[in-house]
């Protein structure tokens, strides 16, 4: 079943074709990698359907519902997060207190201003739900300034994850964090969207993730879709090979296993 | 909540009583122990608190620093004055259910505008917007007064008309009165600042991208938290007005909303009662800075100067640092 | 049509003083992100200076042409003054959010109002006799102080002189690349800490010269300078901030909107004045000839 469509997606900056009339599909439970060199427009797409950006033309339907016009606020609500490649974060406040913004914002409780915000137990129990499956419950009190850059990731995700989307963006979720711990990121990751049924595209770089992780696999090159399907059929896919991941002199993918760093 | 945040809540229960059970209770006692004078200067601390705890919920919770709050304590006052001049009203609680609504129009108005912006477009915006209140107030002086403004009697408070010893009669019941409406206000935002909305606000504060992207309506949330500002600060002017015997343009010109975050600044922003503290703090410096000298703007534009450079976090900001390196020695 | 000439005269007297006060603001927002709060005092100092020395002068029996060659007194005071603050109070500043920059300026504002008044005491300055001594001349049909032709003129030449200086000078290259993206600057070499006190320096020179040119057509008081930071506010908000064809435009339609409403609508030109600039902002924040997303 298709949640996501996107028709002829196009955005430009100046000269700059950041999204060239893409045609972007994503399947309802999948896990889907979204690859590509700098500049190939990954971002750009990820901000058109997320409502961050408008754009130029083309269409993008969520669900089967036209949501192209919609503001990012509509497009929450029907159920789009996002997580952000540079972390976005509230610094100021507790790991709970971030987590718990998600629900309280979700349940449409943001515009109580009579009700202490302590008192109320199902939110918070929630929260903490959350915290212990991302593995960050003994940082619930911490201010989100001041734990790890890895803590910081999975928090990110976690506030996302804490919407209840039906389809969640991870934009770079294990970016600038030490190869030891992204595997156990994207363990934590994969695993709670999974189980909680939520459709996932990740934006990688790092081709060990994208494959161990993936179920299918978009790369897109200057600005359109230049391959899309199993991880095996892109390892196997030449133009994919050559424009991104480089190959041997002998013709052969520079890409073997894992382990390269 | 498991066992350790329980005990966590109740220890900072207790925190919280070991400050403001002494504070009220010195409040309380004030004006029998204390003259006249020193009565009504913490008078004007305590109104000054309302306005300063209302103009902290935009900087310190929301992010957003307004240069044009004297349009708020202004229009309270104002609204006041007109209500005495043209329809014959004595009654307190009649002004402050007045400027309350008179607050909520301006500050609707005005942040309908201003909200689209942040930082210096903000601050200038508001700026902007208080300037033309205070030109209307000094260029129709046949209405407002001019630079003589308007008088303003000592109201009836709760129907008690005031007694023949004025200054007596603002020494002690007119403080017990403002002691009430200020315990109210203190009340009132500590609440909104601890609920989910305040909650919010804090997120637009950290990060608006973020806040945006958790499904919260960035622009309605300032508007309502500048409205909710605006009318606590407001109330402040209205009460200042029969204390003060006179509501003129002093209130509404834009180095006065510079003296509302100069306070707020001086008793640290980031804490809730910084504000409070400053205020108070910032009224009897220049109380006595004015009683001491001609060149006040000198003594207090030196102190803020050193506020900024040397402690930004104000007074309750280096007393909390202080209190955690005392807890880390022991 | 006389008079209508002396109201187009009128309205580019303020329009220059304005523009050189509102000028330096703008240029310093513009290369240091800064706005100084306390600009107007330095227009202020400018005048009172000028005042004070030509006072001096005039008591030592000096010539009348030497006291035209002491009007940049002012402007010279202001800028050492410039050069002062930037070294010692701004400089902490800039790694800060804008907002503790805005209120270090605010307390700066109360420091020199006071010490105006300490050096000059409480009584309004004047050099009435520069004034005086140039007379009038006739504007079809009617007379017309020559003096506030001169202020006119050096609003067009410090205009001139600064675009020049901007826009054709190595000096100007270094500011509007700082201006623009200091680290990138600072990555090419400019020395941005030199870049930045010059600009600040300029900013009060301008603002100083703006003082000591109007003060012998009005006196230098009390309060002018909180006065003149507003206007000046209005000025660069309809021009854009950091933006020196703004500062001019803004000074223009000012000069000419403040003419026009003291003449026809007195009570309310101050508020249209400020409406003007809500409206501005509304509608174009970036002001008519400011960059958007400063």
């Amino acid at each position: 079943m298709n949640l996501l469509t996107t028709q002829a997606l196009t955005k430009s900056f100046g000269d700059n074709r950041a999204v060239n009339a893409v045609d972007f599909v994503v399947n309802q439970g999948e896990v889907l990698a979204l690859i590509g060199s700098n500049g190939a427009g990954k971002t750009s797409l990820v901000n058109l359907v997320s409502g961050l950006l408008r754009p130029d033309s083309g269409q993008i339907i969520f669900e089967n519902n036209d949501v192209t016009r919609q503001t990012s606020y509509e497009r929450i609500k029907a159920g789009i997060a996002r997580s952000f490649q540079i972390v976005n974060l509230f610094d100021h406040l507790s790991c709970a207190d971030n987590v718990a913004l998600s629900i309280f914002s979700r349940e449409g409780k943001t515009l109580n201003l009579a009700t202490l915000a302590s008192r109320d137990h199902a939110v918070w129990t929630e929260a903490h739900d959350v915290l212990r499956r991302f593995g960050l419950d003994r940082a619930a009190v911490m201010l989100a300034g001041t734990i790890s850059h890895g803590e910081r990731k999975l928090l990110d995700v976690a506030v996302a994850y804490a919407l209840k989307p039906k389809l969640l963006f991870l934009d770079e979720p294990t970016s600038g964090v030490s190869t030891r711990e992204k595997a156990p990121i994207m363990d934590i990751v994969t695993s709670i969207v999974r189980a909680g049924g939520i459709t996932v595209v990740i934006i990688e770089h790092d081709m060990d993730i994208v494959f161990r992780y993936s179920e299918r696999i978009v790369v897109m090159h200057q600005g359109t879709i230049l391959a899309d399907g199993t991880p095996d059929e892109i390892r196997r896919n030449d133009a994919v090979t050559t424009t991104l991941i480089g190959t041997h002199p002998t013709g052969e993918p520079a890409f073997g296993g894992a382990g390269n760093a | 909540m498991n066992a350790s945040g329980a005990v966590a809540q109740t220890a900072a229960t207790w925190r919280i009583l070991a400050w403001v059970v002494p504070a009220a209770l010195l409040l309380l006692v004030a004006p029998l122990v204390i003259d006249p004078f020193q009565t009504l200067t913490l008078t004007y601390g305590l109104i000054a608190a309302i306005g300063a705890l209302g103009f902290n919920l935009l900087l310190g919770y929301t992010g957003l620093l307004s240069f044009g709050h004297s349009a708020f304590f202004g229009g309270g006052a104002y609204t006041v004055a007109f209500m005495v001049k043209y329809l014959k009203i004595a009654s307190m609680e009649l002004f402050l259910a007045g400027s309350v609504l008179a607050s909520a129009i301006i500050s609707a108005l005005f942040g309908f505008v201003c909200v689209r912006y942040t930082r210096i477009f903000f601050g200038i915006l508001t700026l902007a917007l208080s300037q033309v209140l205070w030109s209307l107030a000094f260029k129709f002086f046949w209405v407002t007064g001019g630079t003589d403004g308007l008088r303003v009697p000592t109201p009836t408070l709760v129907g008690m008309a005031p007694t023949n010893d004025k200054m007596d009669f603002l020494a002690h019941q007119y403080y017990y009165y403002v002691l009430a409406v200020f315990a109210l206000c203190v009340f009132l935002m500590w609440v909104i600042v601890h609920s989910p909305f305040g909650k919010a606000l804090q997120a637009i504060r950290d990060n608006e991208t973020r806040a945006e992207f958790i499904g919260i309506r960035i622009r309605r949330y300032r508007l309502i938290a500048f409205v909710i500002s605006g009318i606590f600060t407001g109330v402040a002017g209205a009460l200042w007005a029969p204390l003060n015997g006179l509501a003129s343009p002093d209130v509404l010109v834009w180095t006065f909303s510079g003296e509302i975050v100069f306070m707020t600044v001086l008793g640290g922003f980031r804490t809730f009662v910084g504000p409070i503290v400053g205020a108070i703090a910032f009224t009897y410096l220049k109380t006595y800075a004015v009683g001491f000298t001609v060149y006040w703007q000198l003594l207090l534009g030196t102190v803020l100067v050193v506020l900024v450079l040397a402690l930004p976090t104000g007074i309750m900001g280096a007393i909390e640092r202080l209190a955690s390196k005392m807890r880390k020695a022991r | 049509m006389g008079v209508f000439a002396i109201h187009i005269l009128n309205a580019l007297l303020y329009s220059s003083v304005l523009f050189l006060i509102a000028g330096g603001l703008s240029l310093i927002y513009g290369v240091m992100r800064i706005l100084n709060l306390a600009h107007g005092n330095l227009y202020a100092l400018g005048a009172f200076v000028t005042a004070w020395a030509i006072g001096l002068a005039l008591g030592a029996g000096v010539p009348n042409f030497v006291l035209f060659l002491l009007l940049p007194a002012g402007a010279i005071a202001a800028a050492v003054a410039g050069a002062v603050i930037e070294r010692t109070l701004l400089r902490p500043f800039y790694k800060r959010p804008e907002e503790y920059q805005l209120l270090m300026t605010f307390g700066l504002l109360m420091i020199l109002e006071d010490l105006i008044r300490l050096v000059w005491g409480p009584n309004p300055l004047s050099a009435t006799s520069v004034y005086a001594s140039l007379g009038s001349i006739s504007i079809a049909g009617d007379r017309y102080p020559t003096y506030n032709l001169v202020i006119i003129a050096v609003g067009i030449v410090a205009a001139v002189f600064l675009w020049a200086f901007i826009y054709r000078t190595r000096f100007g290259v270094f500011l509007r690349a700082t201006s623009q993206d200091k680290r990138m600057a600072s990555a090419l070499g400019v020395n941005v800490n030199r870049i930045y006190i010059q600009a600040f320096t300029l900013g009060c020179f301008m603002a100083g010269l703006g003082g000591a040119i109007v003060v012998p057509s009005q006196s230098a008081v009390l309060g002018m300078g909180v006065d003149a930071l507003v206007l000046a506010f209005i000025v660069v908000v309809i021009g854009g901030l950091g933006s020196l064809e703004g500062a001019l435009a803004g000074a223009l339609i000012v000069g000419v909107v403040r003419e026009a409403g003291i003449t026809l609508f007195p009570e309310i030109e101050l508020a249209v004045l400020y409406l003007i600039a809500a409206v501005v902002l509304l509608v174009r924040p970036a002001g008519l000839f400011g960059r958007a997303g400063t």
